[in-house]
C-alpha cells in the first residue's frame, strides 16, 4: 500500500472534468509518465503474482531442459516424459479429466438451472443453501473426500452393500473405486458444485425478455433452447468445461489418497518425483512432466479466454 | 435435484456410520491433533492477512482507475484453479531460498496464490454491488483523502465481501493437502492421512470433523452477513455472489 500513496491521485478521477478533487503530484508530468504511474497501483499485486506464481513456473520450464548434473541443455528429460509409462500417464490423465469435466458439467448445469428457475417461498431458501453448500463442497477436495467415498463405495462399504442387497453388484460390473470409473465418481463430488458456482452467472444473464419474445413469436420450448438459449449459453458452458477440465487435471490429493498410485496419473507421477522416488540422472523428468502439464493448461486457458470473449457478447 | 441431494449426502452418512461415535472421541485424544490443527489455523490466519492487504487495495484501485484491467485480472486470478499445485510446489521448492524452504510460512505465501480465484471474485462481487465511484466522489468532496475513503467509506461497505473471502480462504487452507504434504509440513489434512495407515476410523472421523467445522463457519458467516445486509436494506447474501449476476465467468 505504501507505494500507492504517491500514485493514487483521486478515486473517481475518471468521472469527467471537474471530478479531480485531490491534487496529484503527477499532474504536471507528461502523459506517458502519468499513464505508467497509473499502472503502479497494481504493482504490489503484479509483483506478488510474478514472484510466487510466474517465477516458479519459469524455473520448471528451464529445468525441464536441463541435465540435472551439469545444467547443460538437453532434450532427454522431455524425451523420457513423452514415452512409455509417462505417456500412458498423460493419456490416463486426459481421459479422466474429460470424463470428470463433461459428466459433472452436465449435472452441474441441470442443478444450477433447477435452482435458477425455482419459484415460490422456498425458492430463496433453496437457492441460498445450494449456493452455500456448493461453496463448501467445491473446496472439499482432497483427502477427507477420498475417505468419505472409501467408507461408502469401497468394496465392503455401506452403499456397495445396499446396492448388493437389491441385486446390483457394482463390483461385478467392472466398477471399482480405485480405477478410473471410481475416481471419476469421486471427482464429481467437487466438480458439480464448482460447475454450479461458475455457470450460475451465465444462466442469470439469460434475460426473461428473450424467452417472452420467443414465445410471442410462437416458439416452443425446444425451439427456444435450440435457437436462443442454447447458442447464447454455449460459449459460457464450454468455457466452464475448460475450467472443470483443468481442475480435474490439477487434482492430486484425492487420487493419491484413493489409489496410492495404482492408476498412472501425471500429477501423481510428478508427486512421486518430489517424494524422492527417482532414478539417478532422471531428476529433471518431473519438471519435464510439469512442463507438459503447463503446455496443456496453456492451451486450455487460451480456449477459455476466447470462449469467454464470445460469451461476453450476449451476457452482460 | 433429489438425485444430486442423495449423491452428496449419502457418502456423509456412510462415513458417519463407519466412524461411529467413539471415533469422534478418539480424534481429540490422538497425538498430533492439536499441533497440526494449530499449525493449519496459524497458516490460515497469515494467508488471510496477506490476501487482504494485497487484494483489497488492488481490487478497489482497479475498479476505480482501470476498469479495463478487470478482465485481465479475472483471467490471471483464475489461473490457480487450473495450475496443478503439484507443479507449482516443484517450482517453488526450486527457487525459494533455503531459509524459507525450511519454514512452514512458505506455504502461507503460496496459499495466497491458491486462494486468488476465491478472494478476488468475492471482493470483486462486493465492489460491484455498490456504487464505488459515487461513494468515493462523495467522500472526496467532503474532504477525505484516499486513505480515509478506503478505510472509512469503502471497507465498511465491503464487509460482506471481506467475510466471504475470509471464509473461502479459511476453507481452502484447512483442506489443502497437496502442497503441505510435498513440502513435508504436518498440517491438519496431512495429519489425517498419516493416521489412515494405522487407524482408518480416526481418519474418517477427523475428515468429517474437518468438513463440519468448515461448514459451520460458512453457515455462520452467511447468516451474519444476511442479517447485516437486511439491516442496511441490502439484498440476499450468498457466499459467492453478493451480486449474483456478476461473479465468476463473465
Amino acid at each position: 500500500m505504501a507505494d500507492m500513496t504517491d500514485t493514487v491521485t483521486a478515486p473517481g478521477s475518471h468521472a469527467g472534468p471537474g471530478a479531480r478533487r485531490f491534487p496529484s503530484p503527477l499532474r504536471a508530468a507528461p502523459a506517458p509518465v502519468r499513464r505508467l504511474a497509473r499502472h503502479l497501483g497494481t504493482l504490489p499485486f503484479i509483483a506478488y503474482v510474478a514472484i510466487f506464481l510466474i517465477v516458479p513456473l519459469i524455473s520448471i520450464v528451464i529445468g525441464a531442459f536441463q541435465n540435472p548434473q551439469t545444467d547443460a541443455f538437453t532434450w532427454s528429460n522431455v524425451n523420457i516424459a513423452v514415452h512409455g509409462s509417462y505417456l500412458h500417464g498423460f493419456e490416463q490423465s486426459l481421459i479422466l479429466s474429460l470424463l470428470a469435466s463433461v459428466i459433472p458439467g452436465v449435472f452441474g448445469l441441470l442443478v444450477a438451472y433447477a435452482i435458477f428457475t425455482a419459484t415460490g417461498r422456498a425458492a430463496q431458501f433453496l437457492r441460498q443453501s445450494v449456493i452455500t453448500a456448493s461453496g463448501v463442497f467445491a473446496n472439499f477436495g482432497g483427502v477427507p473426500l477420498a475417505f468419505l467415498f472409501i467408507a461408502s463405495f469401497g468394496s465392503v462399504a455401506l452403499v456397495t452393500g445396499w446396492l448388493g442387497d437389491i441385486g446390483l453388484h457394482i463390483y461385478n460390473w467392472g466398477f471399482s473405486l480405485y480405477t478410473l470409473s471410481g475416481v471419476t465418481l469421486v471427482y464429481m463430488y467437487f466438480q458439480i458444485p464448482l460447475m454450479v458456482l461458475i455457470i450460475l452467472p451465465a444462466l442469470e444473464g439469460l434475460r426473461p425478455a428473450w424467452r417472452e419474445a420467443a414465445e410471442n413469436m410462437g416458439a416452443r420450448t425446444w425451439q427456444y433452447w435450440r435457437y436462443v438459449g442454447g447458442p447464447v449459453l454455449m460459449p459460457s458452458f464450454l468455457s466452464c468445461l475448460m475450467l472443470l477440465f483443468g481442475s480435474a487435471l490439477a487434482a492430486y490429493a484425492t487420487a493419491e489418497a484413493l489409489t496410492s498410485g495404482t492408476i498412472p496419473l501425471t500429477s501423481i507421477q510428478i508427486g512421486s518425483f518430489l517424494n524422492g522416488n527417482v532414478l539417478a540422472g532422471q531428476e529433471n523428468v518431473g519438471k519435464a512432466l510439469s512442463f507438459g502439464m503447463v503446455v496443456i493448461i496453456a492451451v486450455l486457458m487460451t480456449c477459455y479466454v476466447l470462449l469467454q470473449r464470445r460469451a461476453a457478447k450476449w451476457l452482460r | 435435484m433429489l438425485i444430486a441431494g442423495v449423491y452428496f449426502l449419502l457418502p456423509l452418512y456412510a462415513a458417519f456410520r463407519f466412524a461411529g461415535l467413539s471415533g469422534f472421541g478418539d480424534v481429540f485424544t490422538t497425538p498430533g491433533f492439536g499441533s497440526s490443527l494449530w499449525l493449519s489455523l496459524r497458516l490460515a490466519a497469515v494467508t488471510w492477512a496477506i490476501s487482504m492487504v494485497l487484494m483489497v487495495p488492488t481490487t478497489v484501485y482497479v475498479h476505480l482507475r482501470m476498469p479495463r484491467m478487470r478482465r485481465l485480472l479475472e483471467s490471471v486470478t483464475i489461473l490457480p484453479i487450473v495450475i496443478p499445485p503439484v507443479v507449482l510446489i516443484i517450482g517453488v521448492l526450486q527457487v525459494a531460498p533455503l531459509a524459507l524452504r525450511a519454514s512452514a510460512w512458505l506455504l502461507a505465501l503460496e496459499y495466497v496464490i491458491l486462494a486468488l480465484p476465491f478472494s478476488y471474485r468475492a471482493l470483486d462481487a462486493g465492489l460491484r454491488s455498490m456504487d464505488v465511484k459515487t461513494l468515493s466522489e462523495a467522500a472526496g468532496s467532503l474532504g477525505a483523502g484516499w486513505l480515509v475513503t478506503l478505510w472509512r467509506v469503502i471497507l465498511p461497505n465491503m464487509r460482506t465481501a471481506v467475510l466471504s473471502a475470509t471464509i473461502l480462504i479459511v476453507a481452502l487452507v484447512l483442506g489443502e493437502f497437496t502442497m503441505a504434504s510435498l513440502d513435508l509440513q504436518q498440517t491438519f489434512p496431512a495429519w489425517i492421512v498419516l493416521f489412515d495407515q494405522e487407524n482408518a476410523q480416526i481418519s474418517v472421523a477427523a475428515s468429517i470433523f474437518a468438513l463440519f467445522v468448515t461448514w459451520i463457519f460458512l453457515m455462520l458467516i452467511t447468516v451474519i452477513a444476511t442479517r447485516q445486509s437486511r439491516r442496511t436494506g441490502g439484498a440476499e447474501v450468498t457466499l459467492f455472489s453478493v451480486a449474483p449476476r456478476q461473479t465468476i465467468g463473465n
